[in-house]
């Protein structure tokens, strides 16, 4: 079952599936978020957005509504 | 033995040691200029190479281009890169590019790094941060790797200055051209290239890829109108989609890329635990997070308010030093009052800035070079949002308390147009430090001074007051810009949170340096301009009654003792009887229901210059003249008189005044930068007439209740 990137927990490791969005798909494949990565969400921002993940070996920050956008499978 | 020119391109991913590695190849022998048609700072330095085996001289021209994740020309800063790259008769069009990567961010730095190897220029590779790399278990087969990317590969520590040589003796080297596409475009788009190809003067298969997704975009020197025609026709023939392409390019570029690393690298991507995430733990922290980040802000405004004062002042005391010295040693005349009241003036109101500017892009570049402002832009992302600007708008604003005009050059780093325009528009209305000298001279005339339960100051109170109105109208202003504006393209926030650093002195000192120079010479030239308009206009009068004025008062000036007391009313006539003055009467109808006078609207037209002109407008029109400044400006205002005989400042006209400074744009420097960063006149004059519009409402509104 695919869930949206914007509902997974920190702390969980989530592998990218694909996008629902065809302009913010360019931005972060772009960025190296590519269907088969896997993704761990670091953390929630104070005011519950945006969030951070760590992909490709670093960490990236993207609105809730850019998550939203993301379909993943958790591990 | 001979001198061989050679120009090459720099490019990288942010935060991969770029600025580091230019800075470290050509000292301060670099200069800023503009890439043709857009204001993108375009960073050139040169250094040159002994090669020790043809004996020949080398001098390198390097251009350091935008900091990019690809070759897609998304905005206007990664534009630069593709035109510089792909266009031939580009002044910058390099022999040789260097990529520098993040060698703990392989993949993404490839990705770049790819894309340009594709391109048919000649790369050479720095794979900078070795040494974190090694720390964090990375180990990066380079042979093996520079064998499978046809290019050379030098490793290296750019902030320790290792691998600077080896990279220098790289450029020197000619390697033969990689024949085969890493990621083979023409398998995605084979006709269009085909074609393109054949009509076009396009170095590679991927250029053509790329001049096929984006001639409609990116103007190249190559393609005309009727050419454009030609590759519309081309791209609809053949059904060429370029969101479609490009997605196709992007996954089929990093399956290679991943192919490539597993043979290369060993240690995969791991999520360890890591001193950046501690850290974050911290300044990211529900509660914690917000209390560093004022903190942090307490301590920049304490130096920019406090610190800064002191320069300030040397710089004020040596510019009347300087005024006087000139005026008694040119003859009186024209050319005398021109020097000192026009030209000095004018670039003693520029110089004075530099201590602010400088202070606050020392505390910007410290908060950035380590990583820590994209965090400040994560935490206050959700709080600015809905008033149209984003997480990256909060240290422009804030700034903005200090200075708008370094405020706005801060505001580069916001990558959605419409969230940038929004910043650069509403900063001015938070009250900066040029507003301070007007409040005060103002609260104290109006408001008593007291304590409010013993200890709070009515005229602190008052004071705080304006700064949040300013605030508040800022906020408000950006909300309903949001509503207006269309914007352009998608707002993102899609923002990469670097790893915490060590802030790299040379670089901060450097990008100090610049912006103090972009500032003195680009803003300075409007400023001048201005200020000796202005000096024309105080200084000149229609018809014969200014000029009779002036004839007296020179003849009084020059008696051995001459009364002081009539010289000064003399002073004041004649301003009145100035341009200025004219204008100021001519104001006079349009301010008359925010309760001003003439007089008050002579300060208006000055202080277009600058706000802190005001108080000494105010100065010359009561024809004050003298040593002791404040106090007597005070006293003379609060006896001046109206018509029927009251008090020209009430508490209402008071009000009414520090509310129309509070809201107007009168700050030429201001618009001069807003001119600069936003590249036309469109967006000062819609700052300076919605502005204006706000500063006469909340004037009118506060005079007519109160009075």
């Amino acid at each position: 079952m695919d869930k949206k990137l914007s509902e997974i927990k920190p702390g969980n490791i989530c592998i990218i599936q694909q996008f629902t969005d065809e302009e913010i798909k360019l931005k972060l494949m772009e960025m190296g978020c590519i269907p088969g990565e896997n993704v761990r969400v670091e953390r929630v921002a104070p005011l519950g957005d945006p969030i951070a993940i760590t992909v490709a070996g670093y960490i990236l920050s993207i609105r809730k509504s850019e998550a939203e956008t993301v379909l993943v499978s958790t591990l | 033995m001979a001198d061989i020119n050679l120009k090459v391109a720099l490019i990288g991913n942010p935060n991969s040691g770029k600025s580091t590695l230019f800075n470290a190849l050509t000292g301060l022998n670099q200069k800023v200029a503009n890439f043709p048609g857009v204001t993108v700072d375009k960073h050139i330095g040169q250094f040159t190479i002994r090669n020790a085996a043809d004996g020949n001289t080398y001098k390198v021209r390097i251009t350091d281009l935008p900091g990019t994740y690809s070759l897609y020309p998304k905005t206007i800063d990664e534009q630069i890169p593709y035109q510089v790259l792909t266009d031939k008769n580009d002044e910058s069009y390099p022999d040789r590019v260097i990529v520098i990567a993040d060698a703990t961010n392989l993949k993404r730095s490839l990705f770049l790094c790819s894309q340009i190897i594709d391109l048919k220029v000649p790369v050479v590779l720095v794979l900078n941060m070795m040494d974190l790399a090694i720390k964090k278990g990375l180990k990066i087969d380079i042979p093996k790797l520079e064998k499978a990317l046809g290019i050379k590969i030098v490793p290296a520590v750019v902030r320790q200055n290792s691998g600077i040589e080896e990279i220098k003796k790289a450029l020197l080297e000619n390697r033969h051209q990689p024949e085969n596409d890493i990621m083979p475009s023409c398998e995605l788009a084979p006709d269009v290239i085909k074609e393109i190809k054949k009509e076009f003067s396009v170095k590679s298969d991927y250029a053509a890829f790329l001049l096929a997704g984006n001639f409609e975009k990116v103007p190249l020197s190559f393609i005309d109108e009727k050419q454009k025609e030609r590759l519309r026709n081309i791209t609809q023939q053949h059904g060429f989609k370029n969101t479609v392409m490009q997605a196709g390019e992007t996954l089929e570029r990093y399956k290679t890329i991943s192919v490539l690393m597993k043979s290369c690298v060993s240690q995969q991507v791991s999520f360890r635990k890591s001193l950046t995430r501690s850290i974050d733990n911290l300044v990211t922290h529900r509660i914690w997070g917000f209390v560093i980040f004022l903190a942090i802000l307490f301590i920049i405004f304490q130096f920019i308010f406090n610190v800064a004062q002191f320069p300030m002042d040397f710089i004020d005391g040596t510019f009347a030093q300087l005024s006087s010295k000139v005026s008694e040693w040119l003859p009186q005349g024209m050319l005398n009052d021109l020097l000192v009241n026009g030209v000095l003036a004018g670039l003693g109101g520029i110089i004075i800035f530099i201590p602010q500017i400088a202070l606050l892009f020392l505390f910007i570049t410290i908060l950035e070079d380590t990583g820590y402002m994209s965090r400040v832009s994560f935490i206050m992302d959700r709080l600015m949002r809905p008033f149209g600007l984003n997480g990256r708008s909060v240290i422009p604003l804030i700034s903005g308390v200090a200075c708008a005009v370094p405020a706005i050059m801060a505001t580069r780093t916001i990558q959605s147009w419409k969230e940038r325009m929004i910043t650069i528009m509403v900063t001015p209305l938070m009250s900066c430090s040029a507003r301070l000298p007007v409040y005060t001279l103002l609260i104290s005339l109006i408001v008593p001074r007291y304590y409010i339960l013993g200890f709070i100051n009515s005229q602190g109170l008052i004071m705080m007051f304006m700064y949040l109105i300013g605030f508040v109208a800022a906020i408000a202003s950006a909300w309903v810009m949001k509503k207006i504006l269309k914007s352009k393209s998608r707002d993102f926030f899609i923002l990469e949170l670097p790893v915490y650093r060590l802030p790299r002195w040379k670089n901060i000192l450097i990008t100090i340096y610049d912006k103090v120079k972009i500032f003195l010479f680009d803003a300075g030239k409007i400023i001048i301009a201005i200020s000796i308009i202005l000096w024309f206009l105080s200084s000149r009068g229609p018809g014969d009654k200014y000029n009779n004025l002036e004839k007296e008062y020179t003849e009084l000036a020059a008696q051995p003792s001459p009364p002081q007391e009539q010289l000064a009313k003399l002073q004041s006539e004649k301003l009145e009887n100035s341009y200025a003055g004219w204008m100021g009467r001519a104001l006079e109808p349009a301010i008359q229901p925010l309760g001003f006078d003439w007089k008050i609207g002579i300060a208006l037209v000055t202080s277009f210059a600058a706000r802190e002109v005001f108080v000494g407008t105010m100065s010359t029109i009561y024809s004050v003249g003298g040593e002791s400044e404040n106090q007597p400006i005070l006293e003379k205002m609060r006896a001046e008189k109206t018509e029927t005989g009251t008090p020209r400042y009430t508490l209402a006209v008071g009000l009414s005044l520090m509310l129309f400074y509070a809201f107007a744009m009168q700050c030429m420097s201001t618009l001069a930068v807003v001119k600069r960063e936003t590249g036309s006149w469109k967006w000062p004059v819609i700052q300076f007439v919605y502005m204006g519009a706000l500063a006469w409402v909340a004037s009118f509104i506060a005079y007519q209740l109160l009075k």
